[in-house]
């Protein structure tokens, strides 16, 4: 088999989930509107926050929150595209693409393909919103580089393991089961305040997350001041590492069903 | 008994509400995919809220010294946000299998229907109220209207059950789809997040919010049931907060019987 084939395979698989997301507004909008309430109410309702004593982000509040929001965001276009996979196997189309496709490795890639597509939007879409409510970017080029590397990262990951998920159980209910753990662990961080002011069980638990590390190195690259950039990626690549290997035993797991 | 409760009686309409009603209830519960969930999210929220926020108690004015308190009336509002969920997946899923069809070739009262509907939302709403309140108390909330207070926030708690509730069998009743119910749901999120969940209205920094917040009826379900573990028995806003959870809940039912009139014509 040529690695064309598994291309041709990515990019076609890419390009249905794509069409499907951009042409639906029952996809595009809970993708574009959850996030974006999150950076509205957060940024609007708690923006006092950076008055509490020992609070010291330079850039301010809004910018704060937007660190989150985009992981957030990022995150959750992966887990919605592990719904996609969920919702083909429940209709059947994946079947027949297995039985079609001569790599199906190249379905993965083509899933992750429309991950991206659809991060890069809503990622868009809530830096305009923010960039108009008063994001303060005091970072350089080479620290949004960085930035968005690492939410694509995350993006990546969260789809392997959302596919991971539902290559293995196959139905539209394991949504929870990709949802929950990705929620979990991304508020399980220093969403609202940093890690010092965290109190009580939020913070052992923030202490250990490895989303913290990520969440505070994209904070760390908005103000200009890089922060625990290579446990970052260690963490994220590692996270992608290990989330490929999942979504492959799905797909193994997948291909016993079909 | 008055001539109008006699002819009800006679007419067999507290005998069809019943039925519907013990239909609803059953059916609520027996979905634990409905329970678990309005259940476990908002407490799971109100944990990791309570301990990431808690440092906003050192603001200037904030009205505790505990964030768990000031946090708990979140939990009695989202959850009354998955009962309008619940209550428009019902419905829809009655319209898409074809009951509310059958229903309407039966004698059964419009009004029956509806009430039936709204008491599996009143079963859910209970067990929330009593369940957020058990775990409140259980984790060092003190109810500063005491046990009285306690009954009202239940009370209150299921008013605003109602009150979404309503819309979401509104909502459903004028789709007739269980996906529409489903898109609506981040809407009422987002009566929500822009509402004086996280903060004081009067803490809020950004004057927009702040007004949104303010027009918001969501912000004084919030404050009313804030008001009783907090304050104690401030009327202003124990009566704001049953008035804008009873206002909706009136406007709401009107709404959803006017569209089920229209759904019982089309079919």
């Amino acid at each position: 088999m040529s690695r064309g084939s598994f291309w041709s395979v990515a990019f076609a698989v890419g390009w249905r989930n794509a069409h499907n997301f951009f042409t639906k507004p029952a996809m595009v909008v809970p993708a574009l509107m959850f996030p974006l309430f999150f950076f509205t109410a957060f940024a609007g309702g708690l923006s006092r926050v950076e008055s509490i004593p020992g609070f010291e982000y330079g850039p301010g509040y809004t910018t704060f929150v937007y660190g989150f929001v985009l992981l957030q965001a990022s995150a959750f276009g992966g887990i919605f595209t592990g719904f996609s996979v969920a919702r083909d196997f429940e209709s059947g189309f994946s079947r027949r693409l297995m039985l079609a496709a001569p790599r199906r490795g190249g379905i993965v890639a083509g899933y992750w393909i429309a991950a991206l597509l659809r991060a890069v939007f809503t990622v868009s879409a809530i830096t305009v919103v923010a960039l108009v409510a008063g994001l303060t970017i005091d970072g350089g080029a080479i620290d949004l580089v960085g930035l968005y590397t690492l939410a694509l990262l995350v993006n990546a990951a969260a789809m392997l393991f959302g596919s991971g998920v539902a290559m293995r159980l196959r139905t539209m209910q394991a949504g929870p089961a990709m949802q929950v753990p990705a929620f979990l662990a991304l508020f399980l961080a220093p969403v609202w305040v940093p890690y010092d002011l965290l109190t009580g069980w939020v913070q052992a638990a923030a202490s250990v997350n490895p989303v913290t590390l990520v969440l505070e190195a994209g904070r760390g690259f908005l103000s200009g001041s890089p922060a625990e950039v290579v446990p970052a990626f260690g963490v994220s690549l590692l996270l992608a590492a290990v989330t490929v290997l999942w979504a492959l035993g799905g797909l193994r797991s997948a291909e016993r069903f079909a | 008994m008055t001539e109008a409760v006699r002819s009800a009686v006679r007419s067999g309409l507290f005998r069809q509400v019943g039925m519907l009603a013990r239909r609803s209830v059953v059916r609520t519960l027996r979905q634990p995919l409905m329970v678990v969930p309005s259940l476990v999210f908002p407490l799971m929220l109100l944990s990791i809220n309570s301990s990431g926020l808690d440092s906003a108690t050192r603001l200037a004015g904030f009205p505790t010294d505990s964030y768990f308190e000031f946090a708990l009336a979140i939990a009695f509002v989202q959850g009354a946000l998955f009962s309008a969920n619940s209550a428009g997946t019902n419905v829809a899923s009655d319209i898409e299998s074809g009951f509310l069809n059958r229903l309407s070739l039966t004698p059964l009262r419009r009004v029956a229907l509806m009430m039936g509907q709204l008491a599996g939302i009143l079963a859910l709403g209970l067990i929330q109220a009593v369940t957020f309140l058990a775990v409140g108390v259980a984790f060092g909330a003190g109810i500063e209207a005491g046990v009285a207070g306690a009954f009202v926030i239940v009370a209150m708690s299921l008013t605003i059950s109602l009150a979404f509730g309503c819309i979401g069998a509104f909502v459903a009743l004028r789709s007739g789809s269980g996906e529409a119910v489903q898109g609506a749901f981040p809407l009422f999120f987002a009566a929500l997040f822009l509402s004086s969940m996280a903060l004081p209205r009067d803490l809020i920094e950004i004057d927009w919010f702040q007004t949104v917040a303010t027009y918001n009826p969501v912000s004084y379900m919030l404050e009313g049931i804030r008001a009783l573990v907090i304050t104690g028995w401030d009327g202003e806003a124990i009566a704001l907060g049953f008035a804008c959870a009873g206002g909706i809940t009136l406007i709401a039912l009107a709404a959803a019987s006017w569209a089920l009139r229209t759904r019982m014509v089309r079919t």
